[in-house]
């Protein structure tokens, strides 16, 4: 029986358990509410839960035993009749305890919070289980390519049949240097842009600004490479490149900077608008109350109050920027490049990880493996950035408690 | 009601710093000040009480036009300071916030050091030409704000890092700096423990030298303690005004006295 079915089943003894649960507990109590420990629908929604997670663990423990044991149950004969045979036998024992004191109620609240606490796990645990697949490949990649070689080499040319060089500097440079065109646009008019509507803007503006700016926010980041390949980088290399002599790539650090900038203004706005929103008035009125202008007013008091905030949200966006990829591939090019023109061609980590990873790889070589090397010190970069920006944020929100 | 000391204090006829005359206040639609004739003489501090809700707050913050950092709010009528209209086209709101000071009823310190606190203002102002002179405004209104002693060594430790009532000194001095002619107070002490406000009003106290003070208070006893004028509002009327003296031992309107032998509030 497939999988989508039996848990379609599950739902159904599911709901039949809260019915007869609570009929149950009707029952026994003569229907009326005072003489129960737990209120009916608890009595209900307490076989309900039980018998649907007895399901769900036996499902999942079965596919597990098959992944250790190796047992071929081709028809999910196994896999059937232990996930329904745990509902039913939950089904029954729980709708069988139901008393007049049955804390229904109290295990109820347990097995939520149990769901809850599952939720939450997952997400940390395939956090941990990515790391650590990432972990290994970049091992068995570092047993076959020199660390200092990965890690300072400044030559990138990976070749197919072997005796690559693998250094890692020309893409970090290459990261590095789009994400710091695409700050040095995004971080002013960001700022200025939530300024404008934190402080300035009248509601009917705001009504409409702020919530344009967050679809702007929606927008893929493909079409923003599109938008650098076909407009951005032929413009760039027509009315400034060229005439200045400084090449004549239409792919740059310079179109894939700008456009990455124009994706985080909204990124960088929105969140220093809260921020700046979350400035005290009392504080603004202290200021107005001495006769300072709206701008001093801004200048000087608002924005060093929200400024850590604003750092953080600046952080956020550098490690935003610094994982973008699509916006580089179709912006910046593919070459690997340690050069300070910014009309040239350049790559970054991200894309070099898709390129090695795509086409015929075979895991084994320090080519594909490099990948993993690349990812995984690109993590730890976002992962530092990301840190310290909430490190800061919260700093800033203790300050108003 | 036992320490509700009343001062028998010098009222001496003072110029006139404050005159309204038929001012109304709304917020859109609803109206927060029905019609109100003041006058507030300098050198005096003027209590405003009444039952919360009934528009002193408003009524304060028209003297210094922050209500037009309020969207909605409308004032009409007419306010003179020292005979000038202050809702005339020529005045800027900006300037008569530096002569009409406000201290809010919550301290509110910028977040910068002790002393930039205080310079805030007076740089704003242009007040001081160099270095020296900004030192000695600082130090003055610190002095003033009955705070010096107690902050004079840690000019540049955060403002916000001190307690509650000096904080709220910090304000009152960071608004003398800009060297006011009046000084507003939104209830400047419901947010102090009793020693704290006891150095407030005596602060208040002192100022009534050089300032004209007006002080919103929901406190009787402090408006009994600190002021020589009390008004008395009740919804958006100004119900009676006079000697602080009078309006406590005897008030004239039915209201008035409700209001302070507790009845209604
Ligand atoms: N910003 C505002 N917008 C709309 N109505 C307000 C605003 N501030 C005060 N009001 C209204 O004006 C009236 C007077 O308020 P306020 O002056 O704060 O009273 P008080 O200070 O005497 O307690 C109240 O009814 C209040 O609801
Ligand atoms: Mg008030």
């Amino acid at each position: 029986m497939p999988g989508i079915l039996l848990i379609l089943i599950l739902c159904a003894i599911a709901a039949a358990g809260y019915v007869m649960g609570r009929r149950k507990a009707a029952t026994i109590s003569g229907d009326d509410n005072r003489v129960l420990h737990s209120n009916k629908p608890f009595h209900g929604a307490n076989v309900a839960l039980a018998a649907f997670l007895s399901g769900v663990v036996a499902l999942v423990a079965s596919g597990v035993i098959r992944g250790v044991t190796g047992i071929a149950d081709s028809a999910n004969i196994m896999t059937t009749v232990l996930t329904l045979g745990a509902a039913a036998a939950a089904f029954y024992v729980t709708l069988g305890r139901i008393t007049l004191d049955y804390r229904a109620r109290n295990v109820t609240e347990q097995l939520v919070k149990g769901i809850l606490i599952a939720a939450a796990s997952v997400a940390i645990l395939t956090t941990i289980g990515i790391v650590l697949s990432m972990v290994f490949e970049t091992i068995n990649f570092f047993n076959q390519y020199p660390m200092l070689d990965f890690f300072f080499g400044t030559n990138w040319t990976p070749r197919f049949q072997g005796d690559s060089d693998l250094g890692m500097l020309p893409l970090l440079w290459g990261t590095l240097y789009v994400s710091f065109i695409a700050l040095m646009v995004a971080v002013p008019i960001g700022l200025f842009a939530a300024i404008y509507l934190a402080e300035y803007a009248g509601p009917r503006v705001r009504g409409i600004a702020k919530p344009l700016l967050e679809v702007l926010a929606g927008i893929p980041t493909i079409v923003y490479g599109l938008f650098a390949l076909i407009t951005v980088g032929p413009i760039l290399r027509d009315y400034f490149a060229q005439p200045m002599g400084l090449g004549d790539s239409g792919s740059s650090v310079m179109t894939a900077g700008l456009v990455m900038g124009v994706m985080l203004i909204p990124f960088v706005s929105s969140l220093s608008d809260d921020i700046i929103n979350a400035v005290p008035q009392a504080m603004r009125d202290g200021s107005y109350g001495i006769g300072a202008t709206k701008s001093e007013t801004v200048k000087q008091v608002v924005l060093p109050a929200a400024l850590p905030g604003i750092v953080g949200a600046i952080l956020l966006a550098a490690s935003r920027a610094i994982g973008e990829t699509m916006i580089v591939v179709l912006g910046a090019g593919a070459a690997a490049r340690l050069s300070l023109n910014p009309f040239e061609a350049m790559t970054t980590v991200t894309v070099k990880i898709v390129s090695q990873l795509t086409g015929d790889t075979d895991f084994a070589s320090p080519e594909t493996l490099v990948a993993f090397a690349l990812g995984i010190t690109l993590f730890v970069i976002t992962l530092g950035l990301n840190v310290l920006a909430l490190y800061i944020v919260r700093k800033y929100r203790e300050q108003y408690e | 009601m036992n320490d509700m000391r009343i001062l028998e204090r010098d009222v001496d006829t003072n110029t006139i710093k404050f005159a309204g005359r038929d001012v109304h206040v709304y917020y859109g639609e609803t109206e927060a000040i029905k019609g109100i004739d003041v006058d507030i003489e300098d050198k005096t501090v003027t209590a405003f009480i009444g039952p919360s809700g009934c528009g002193k707050s408003t009524f304060l913050r028209c003297l210094n036009r922050m209500n037009d950092t309020i969207d909605v709010c409308r004032v009409t009528g007419k306010i003179t300071l020292d005979g000038e209209d202050i809702y005339d086209r020529k005045v800027d709101p900006v300037q008569l916030r530096a002569k009409v000071g406000m201290v809010f009823q919550k301290p509110n310190p910028f977040p910068k050091s002790i002393y930039d606190n205080i310079a805030y203002g007076p740089r704003i102002h242009g007040l001081a030409k160099t270095k020296a002179d900004l030192d000695d405004i600082v130090e003055q209104s610190l002095r003033r704000g009955a705070i010096w002693d107690e902050v004079k060594d840690r000019l540049d430790a955060p403002g916000t890092g001190l307690s509650g009532g000096q904080q709220q000194r910090l304000c009152i001095a960071r608004a003398i700096a800009t060297a006011p002619e009046v000084l507003l107070m939104d209830e400047p002490c419901s947010a102090l423990d009793p020693i704290a406000t006891a150095q407030v009003e005596e602060l208040i106290d002192e100022l009534r030298t050089n300032y004209s003070v007006v002080i919103v208070t929901h406190s009787m006893q402090q408006a009994a303690r600190v002021s020589q004028k009390t008004a008395f509002f009740h919804l958006g009327d100004l119900v009676e005004f006079g000697p602080t003296n009078e309006i406590f031992t005897n008030p004239k309107d039915p209201r008035t006295e409700s209001y302070i032998t507790g009845r209604i509030g």
